[in-house]
């Protein structure tokens, strides 16, 4: 049998329909729905006298416009309305919803692997584009937007033409202080923005497999980033073993039968892929981003780079556009680039070894004069973790505030908000215009880099204090 | 979904490359639970200034301009967040078609489920386009059955896939397709245990 790439094992498997000249009909094995891109998907089922085809297959939280304040009350009345018709939903079509003060609560893409709904070979989408986060688990995970959304819920299917495959393979090791964030971020400012659009991306080489569940995730959550359709890893002992035991993980001899199942799934040897691209892991500094998209990034120790210096005319417009809203000179260097906010939070870097990572920056250390920091754990079970080892202590002793889960200021959508004009530095994933807030200018970092920030007041080397990855 | 045949309109040229959901729709629009009224909000940030002022050197905001329902842009357009809010407000405002050398896939999608005709058309062509569009007063006409343009002296063929073209023509509503599937669905659920 010809060899297979793990996209295309999981793609056949899930092969309902395929007739020529249409797109191919697709199961979906699992639907996460938040309040925002659902309302107008559950109003068309009721217009339409439609139901739920598999509940059970679809999980609900509240994440993006939650308030993070401690007493958590949601004082906007818009909201207030999205977050109100989403348990009304949940509770019509008999959907589990991870509610505000459920235990589970938290950004969607960080409780679905936490909770073991995440797992090798399935097929997972959500009305949000950072889906494809899960795919670090050997699942195609992807974003749709509301007219899928309302399309899973009735059929539990989705019509999708078969995408090409890339493979980015990543060989060496990372330095000590580079982790995955600057791993994806440095992938994008080579290859930029669009390179994967039409692709599902696997992440290959040595040193994908030496990352942690919750690296992979991070590097899988910033493919859309590259315009990727999903990232994914094969899947392996480490992805085993973080499923184990986890609330709906198969469980006893049949997890050890599935176990076999979801490794098999990984890619063939001599498996082909529409494209690939090479990197050499051990060349990648911490990186900074410095502009209006998350291809316009540079290495700590580089400068604002020169518009003028880009090969087209195209990139020197974006470029000087970029740099004026970002306020920025060209000839600077990074290192003296001052912060106002710090955001450690999101489905990019809010999981319990990103604040384990920016607590060991913090320890002992206070945030520099002026700057806000918040850190906004990435679900309630991180919180309460972090709590157990200490780490909200080591925060708030260093004058972090220890906010409650959400998506909070990766889009401010809810109160956490970056003023116009103020700079952040951000774990998040995006940092075009106005996203953290109207006139806000945000600089995409890891939960290391961002930490050091807010101590320093500009941005540091992090390798300067770092022993260990 | 609304059926999409022929359409003339008034081409506005938005020069630039990479334009991101954020953009066309700011996330402070996104609470409302309604599919209606995202036009009032469209790029909000480039057409409107802190007090709510029209910024008058937004091209939007220029008289030429105005009525405008067929809008050329550069590379990547649509890049970013899933919302949906993205082509319901360019919808909203008046936009019927979309053109650009590349789109975002997700935005791509959600431009076929609304009937918004998204088209790519490569980076010469776009080009020609601009320039025609920056003149003003620039009508297109799309063809859809034709796949073609037509205005002045441009005319040009663009490409579809047929099946997307199909339902866009006949204004298809995809879930009641896909429900003649049903059996299907269900003997996929049988043979995997679920």
């Amino acid at each position: 049998m010809k060899p297979r790439t793990i996209i295309e094992k999981i793609w056949d498997q899930h092969l309902i329909h395929r007739e020529n000249g249409k797109p191919d009909l697709l199961y979906i094995d699992l639907h996460l729905v938040h309040e925002v891109t659902s309302p107008q998907a559950f109003e068309g089922l009721r217009m339409n006298h439609r139901s739920v085809r598999r509940p059970e297959r679809t999980f609900a939280t509240v994440d993006h416009n939650v308030p993070t304040a401690q007493n958590r009350e949601t004082k906007d009345s818009i909201s207030k309305i999205q977050i109100e018709t989403l348990q009304k939903n949940c509770k019509d079509f008999g959907i589990e919803l991870a509610d505000i003060y459920s235990p589970h609560q938290g950004i969607v893409h960080v409780i679905g692997p936490e909770l073991g709904l995440t797992q090798p070979g399935k097929t997972i989408v959500c009305g949000d584009s950072h889906t494809s986060t899960h795919g670090a688990f050997g699942a195609i995970a992807f974003g749709i937007g509301t007219s899928e959304v309302e399309h899973v819920l009735a059929t539990q299917t989705l019509w999708q033409k078969r995408p090409k495959t890339m493979q980015i393979k990543v060989n060496g090791q990372l330095g000590i202080g580079v982790g995955a964030k600057d791993l994806i971020l440095a992938i994008i400012a080579k290859y930029g923005i669009s390179i994967g659009t039409g692709h599902i991306v696997e992440y290959t080489g040595e040193a994908i497999r030496r990352l942690s569940m919750e690296e992979r995730m991070t590097v899988c959550n910033m493919s859309i980033e590259a315009g990727a359709r999903a990232g994914l890893i094969s899947p392996d002992q480490t992805t085993v073993d973080y499923i184990k035991g986890r609330r709906f993980a198969p469980k006893g001899a049949v997890f050890e039968e599935t176990t076999r199942k979801w490794l098999e799934l990984a890619s063939d040897e001599g498996a082909s892929y529409d494209r690939t691209i090479e990197i050499d892991a051990s060349e990648i500094e911490p990186q900074v981003t410095w502009g209006t998209n998350p291809s316009m990034g540079a290495s700590i120790n580089d400068t604002v780079p020169d518009p003028e210096s880009f090969e087209s005319e195209e990139k020197r417009q974006a470029a000087r556009k970029a740099i004026t809203y970002m306020d920025l000179k060209p000839g600077t260097p990074i290192h003296d680039i001052p912060i106002d906010v710090v955001f450690i939070g999101s489905c990019t870097n809010s999981r319990i070894s990103d604040l384990r990572q920016a607590a060991q920056i913090a320890n002992g250390k206070h945030v520099h004069e002026g700057v806000r920091a918040l850190i906004v754990p990435g679900s309630y079970t991180i919180k309460k973790q972090a709590e157990a080892e200490g780490l909200d202590k080591v925060f708030k002793e260093a004058g972090f505030e220890w906010r409650e889960a959400g998506c909070s200021m990766c889009l401010a959508m809810n109160d956490d908000i970056v003023p116009s004009g103020k700079r952040c530095a951000s774990t998040s994933n995006r940092n075009f215009e106005g996203r953290q807030g109207t006139g806000s200018r945000t600089h995409l970092v890891s939960p290391a880099m961002a930490a050091a920030a807010a101590i320093h007041g500009h941005f540091a080397d992090i390798r300067e204090f770092a022993t260990t990855r | 979904m609304k059926a999409f045949q022929t359409f003339e309109g008034l081409v506005c040229p938005l020069d630039r490359t990479n334009v991101d959901t954020d953009q066309i729709i700011p996330k402070q629009f996104l609470k409302r639970v309604e599919r209606k009224g995202f036009g009032a909000c469209l790029f909000y940030n480039w057409r409107f200034d802190e007090k709510g002022n029209k910024k008058t050197d937004f091209i939007l905001n220029q008289p030429d301009y105005a009525g405008a329902s067929i809008l050329v842009a550069r590379d990547n357009f649509g890049c970013g967040s899933s919302r949906e809010h993205a082509p319901w407000a360019l919808q909203d405002y008046g936009f019927r078609v979309i053109i650009a050398p590349s789109f975002a896939d997700i935005f791509f999608n959600n431009c076929q489920k609304n009937g918004v005709l998204a088209i790519r058309l490569d980076e010469r062509k776009v080009e020609t386009l601009i320039g025609c569009a920056s003149q003003g007063a620039f009508h297109l006409t799309v063809n859809l059955a034709e796949q073609t343009l037509t205005g002045n002296e441009f005319k040009e063929k663009f490409d579809i896939d047929p099946y997307q073209k199909e339902l866009l023509i006949k204004g298809l509503d995809e879930i009641a397709i896909t429900l003649n599937y049903d059996n299907d669905i269900t003997a996929y659920e049988q043979r995997h245990a679920m």
